[in-house]
């Protein structure tokens, strides 16, 4: 558990240094996770370290997001009035991502397959 | 009443009160979700919906309470960082498949921000707005620092990712069987870049490779959102 906690937060705080480098481009704890697979990727640290850690807070994840959910609260206002803009806004863009996203990757599967084919 | 309301305030709110009623009403969304299977009633939602009207009647302003929960917020940074090690956990799942799960997940992410972007800017939204709604479809942790990072409410981005989620759960199956998507990658993929954790919920009903493929879909919309919304800023 120690173990664990060390390294989730080494790569947090390395994260974090990278992220004041650029001028906070890209947040630390997102260049941290980068940081964090390409360790792992390349076995410069070992899986076992951070299994533990890493697991229990990922399930755990969404009972972080409560406290900054209720400032829900100071919003309410705005977020009742633009309602129909916020319901616009993510229903079109939401239907765009998943056809372009599953469309993309489906034609290059069928073109890899085809390529497979005329080599036969 | 009032009274007895000014005596006990220390108390409730007090970290270990306030703590115990995030956790206490978390479990309680927790089960009302496992119960229902209503993919509205997130526990994270439930939670919410019982915390804001109980500090509206106790009298305890938001950022007392975030002050005293504060330890929880914190966590968000660590389980960002720790869906590093999730991402690797699934990398036998994309070999062969790298280059095309890579390009469609990006110019999945090109599409999403845009179109949320121009869509609201049609209907006239603020920067303030459009700052928040841009990260949407990543995942809590990554859209709230992302907003925070470009001008937005982390708090209403929060609420606008889940949703997101809800929405893209519900519909997604939907439109994937409409245009015909046979390939379990780019059902999984699409599930997970377009509606993070609530789209992988769904996609894990598909299958398991759709499960596997829309949680590292989370991971990879993650990071390419936080590559593209920097240059997205000038938009807002």
């Amino acid at each position: 558990m120690i173990k664990g906690s060390f390294y989730i937060l080494l790569f947090y705080f390395l994260g974090e240094m990278l992220s004041l480098l650029i001028h906070g481009f890209i947040p630390g704890s997102v260049l941290g996770m980068i940081l964090l697979f390409l360790c792992l990727f390349f076995r410069i640290i070992k899986p076992e370290n951070v299994k533990d850690v890493a697991t229990v807070i990922t399930k755990n994840m969404a009972v972080f997001f409560v406290p900054a959910g209720v400032g829900l609260m100071v919003y309410a206002g705005l977020f009742s009035k633009s309602l129909a803009t916020i319901i616009a806004a993510i229903a079109v863009s939401t239907v765009l991502t998943i056809i372009t996203v599953a469309l993309i990757q489906e034609s290059f599967e069928k073109r890899r397959l085809k390529e497979k084919k005329n080599h036969e | 009443m009032n009274r007895l309301l000014e005596q006990i305030r220390p108390l409730i709110s007090s970290e270990i009160f306030l703590l115990m009623l995030v956790m206490g009403t978390f479990l309680l969304g927790v089960y009302i979700y496992k119960r229902t299977k209503i993919t509205l009633l997130q526990p994270l939602l439930i939670s919410m919906l019982i915390i804001i009207p109980f500090l509206k009647v106790a009298g305890i302003d938001f950022p007392t309470f975030y002050q005293q929960t504060r330890i929880l917020n914190f966590m968000l940074g660590p389980s960002v960082v720790a869906l590093g090690y999730v991402l690797y956990e699934q990398i036998e799942q994309i070999r062969g498949n790298v280059i095309s799960i890579l390009t469609s997940v990006f110019i999945g992410s090109i599409v999403g921000i845009l179109s949320v972007v121009l869509v609201a800017k049609i209907f006239g939204a603020d920067r303030l707005l459009i700052a928040s709604l841009a990260p949407k479809s990543v995942t809590t942790p990554i859209a709230m620092s992302l907003s925070e990072k470009s001008g937005g409410a982390p708090a209403l981005t929060a609420a606008f990712v889940v949703i997101c989620g809800i929405f893209g759960g519900l519909i997604g199956p939907v439109i994937l069987r409409r245009i015909g998507i046979k390939s379990k990658i780019a059902k999984g993929l699409a599930m997970g870049s377009s509606s993070h954790a609530l789209g992988t919920a769904r996609a894990m009903e598909m299958g398991a490779v759709e499960g596997a493929i829309s949680g590292l879909a989370i991971g990879i919309m993650g990071i390419m959102t936080a590559l593209l919304i920097p240059f997205a800023e000038r938009l807002f």
